[in-house]
């Protein structure tokens, strides 16, 4: 399958790993995958924080970019989430038909990376191997906006080697929230706190997620107290391989 | 017309509010313990209720359909309830209805009154209007009397002293009732309740209620409670007033059926209320001889006006929005400067009320979605927070503000591929002053907010981007 890859703005440039493992994986499992130059930013920054008239040419230079790809992959729940909540009434206040009959096309295509792996392409088991004691945070437009429900689970549970143990208050924000945690740092840094527990008290080594924010924000959190606990996206664990661990 | 929220207007920022009670450890503690078993008792009842999606469905149906015809329904309930002996009063705002419900305990010449269950009569400030005209206020329902003998502020909107243990609410009775023992057993605090409350019962002659739902088809009013103390205040006066937000009207008898179900267990977990109290107009020789209506809108028409905000009406005031809420399970209630609290709060009170602590309330969330999954009415609270915050940025907020500036120049950024590349690159170099030991562990300004707890990884040498023309010209493996 012809696979275009969103790689998003902050891991384009905060987390280039993430968006390596996603193209590894996927050549691993077959598919070729494309990274159109043009691509900057879905919008979401803007539009969460009331800057919608700021978003909307977002919106409108990411539909033009992907508008005719057979499939886009996306490595970020959030990232879906805006496009899957938002993009429809966006397109409409434009009054641009065209724009709004190329969202509609469009929507369907665009897959979180564990959606695209299970539901799309039908794999559950990637072929990965990666011999750590793993827990997984579902974060919340995973859970409450994608209803990814177990996917990210079926997917990590496959993985040759692991450990993976349960997260008490899996379903609970981590407090970033994009701008909240600057907005609103006590409020969200309090939210983190309680999460960090429940991460330390899964005695991993890993934490990981389908968003590289939340993982920031809980990795910001564990390096700053000196935890000794990594946060690793999905993508990075599924495109771990026996011989790339024996090399 | 002035619109107005309890004292909302003296109140500051959430951000300011909740950096103070965030240090309160007992208070956290006690919010925290019992949003926890609301939490837990909900999920129970909720996950029994087979059909709880359709009944969701159903009950936000009924709802948008009421607001869209709400001029005809409250018409037809104004005259159900007349034809069944009550009288119907129409108040544009707080000031209003707070002169028709004076007027009316002063042509009664009372100087005392019972309440129960009506927040919308602390949203119109009516307790302070009437002690300022000499007459007293008595709150019977037991969390509210809590509040009221404390002199404290509600923080929740089902359980409003849930921010106190029982120890401490022991020592409010104590020096309330001027008690010099008291255990702080549940059964010695209820006695306790019981043999102040009862006196009251007895001697004063008017209540005041609030409503769960009104309906039109009979003129009925619907309040649903736990005690039974409100049971009494409607019972026994000679002089009933109900008090109600021009939202709570539903259509027919019926529709009872679906939020009856919804509301409880929403509430307070359980399947049903143990008193449902259910009356239209007056009977004679029985009951109240005197049943007034006071339907409010105070701000409300201005909500329906705006189609992405509507929904705010649909809220049944159940609280559930609160108790997941892991903001308002940080901070309690009392953050939100207003009787509305949680993520309901977050949305109501910025509408309701044009004060300047409103403006930082629809930020008041991560947008984590958890009230929308759990609101029996299916409002999408995270939709209707992005709608005010565009609001805010549109009709309040400088458009010199650092966070304006910040949020145009990123937008700009965002426009080509040349001037990412090019914020990529100054990024990566203008972040080396902040750098120590590898990590960025101290930022200047807004984004020290973030610093103060957490560490910040340095952005790599290369982009994604660069990794990916790299691996194009064959420089890569991989």
């Amino acid at each position: 399958m012809k696979i275009s890859l969103f790689i998003t703005c902050y891991n384009d440039t905060l987390f280039p790993e993430t968006g390596k493992s996603v193209v590894r994986l996927l050549e691993r499992l077959g598919h070729q995958v494309y990274f159109p130059f043009e691509q900057t930013c879905c919008g979401q920054m803007h539009y969460n924080t009331g800057y919608q008239t700021e978003a909307r040419p977002l919106m409108r230079r990411f539909v033009e970019i992907f508008k005719d790809a057979e499939v886009v992959c996306v490595p970020s729940s959030s990232c879906v989430a805006m496009m899957r909540d938002h993009y429809a009434k966006m397109a409409e206040e434009t009054g641009d038909a065209g724009l709004m009959k190329a969202v509609d096309g469009l929507l369907p295509r665009i897959l979180e990376l564990s959606e695209l792996l299970v539901n799309k392409l039908g794999v559950e088991d990637v072929g990965a191997y990666y011999p750590h004691r793993v827990t997984y945070h579902a974060s919340c437009h995973s859970l409450r906006s994608l209803h990814l429900d177990d996917l990210p689970l079926r997917l990590l549970r496959n993985v040759r080697g692991i450990d993976l143990v349960e997260l008490d208050g899996i379903d609970q924000c981590c407090g970033f929230g994009g701008t909240f945690a600057i907005k609103n740092g006590d409020v969200s840094a309090a939210m983190l706190a309680e999460k960090l527990r429940c991460v330390e008290n899964t005695r991993a080594e890993v934490c990981t997620a389908v968003d590289n924010s939340c993982l920031m924000h809980i990795f910001g959190g564990l390096h700053r107290q000196r935890a000794g606990i990594k946060t690793v996206h999905l993508a990075e664990i599924l495109a771990s391989t026996e011989a790339e661990s024996s090399s | 017309m002035s619109i107005r929220v309890g004292d909302a207007a003296e109140a500051p920022s959430f951000q300011k509010a909740a950096f103070a009670l965030i240090d309160d450890t007992q208070l956290r503690e006690n919010v925290r313990h019992a949003t926890d078993v609301i939490t837990r008792k909900r999920a129970q009842v909720v996950a029994e209720q087979h059909d709880w999606q359709e009944l969701r469905s159903a009950a936000s149906a009924i709802k948008a359909h009421t607001l869209r015809y709400l001029d005809q329904y409250l018409l037809q309930f104004e005259a159900a309830c007349t034809a069944a002996g009550g009288q119907v009063h129409w108040a544009a705002d707080a000031d209003e209805a707070n002169c028709i419900i004076l007027g009316l305990i002063q042509q009664y010449g009372a100087k005392e009154i019972i309440k129960v269950k009506t927040m919308t009569s602390d949203e119109i400030g009516l307790n302070k209007a009437l002690e300022a005209n000499g007459i007293c206020p008595h709150e019977t329902d037991l969390a509210d009397m809590i509040i009221q003998l404390g002199r404290d502020k509600p923080s929740h909107i089902v359980v409003p002293a849930l921010h106190k243990n029982r120890q401490q609410v022991r020592e409010i009775f104590m020096r309330a009732m001027g008690l010099k023992e008291l255990g702080d057993r549940p059964e010695d605090l209820t006695n306790a309740a019981r043999r102040y409350l009862r006196d009251k019962f007895l001697k004063v002659k008017i209540g005041i209620s609030g409503a769960n739902f009104l309906i039109a088809e009979t003129g009925g009013v619907c309040v649903v409670e736990s005690e039974g103390n409100g049971r009494m205040c409607l019972t026994l006066p000679d002089v009933l007033i109900t008090v109600a937000g021009i939202e709570k009207v539903i259509p027919s008898f019926r529709d009872l059926g679906v939020f009856l179900q919804l509301l409880p267990r929403s509430a307070t977990g359980e399947r049903m209320n143990p008193y449902n109290s259910l009356w239209t107009g007056v009977h004679k020789a029985e009951g109240p001889q005197q049943f007034h209506v006071v339907l409010l809108d105070n701000g409300r028409t201005g909500i329906l006006a705006d189609q992405e905000a509507r929904q705010t009406l649909y809220c049944i005031r159940c609280g559930a929005c609160l108790n997941t809420c892991p903001v308002y399970r940080q901070t309690g209630g009392h953050a939100y400067g207003s009787i509305y609290a949680g993520p309901i709060g977050a949305i109501l009170t910025p509408q309701l009320f044009d004060m300047q602590h409103a403006q930082s309330l629809p930020y008041a969330s991560s947008l984590c979605g958890a009230c929308y999954e759990v609101c029996p009415v299916k409002i999408n609270i995270p939709e209707v927070l992005i709608h005010l915050r565009g609001r805010v940025v549109r009709e309040r907020q400088s458009g010199a503000s650092p966070e304006a500036i910040g949020m145009k120049i990123m937008s700009r950024v965002f426009s080509s591929r040349r001037s990412f590349e090019a914020a990529q690159r100054l990024g990566w170099i203008g972040q080396w002053p902040f750098v120590s030991e590898g990590w960025i562990k101290y930022l200047p300004g807004m984004l020290g907010s973030w610093t103060a707890v957490r560490d910040l990884r340095p952005l790599p040498r290369q982009t994604f981007r660069n990794w990916w023309r790299e691996r194009e010209k064959g420089n890569n493996d991989a």
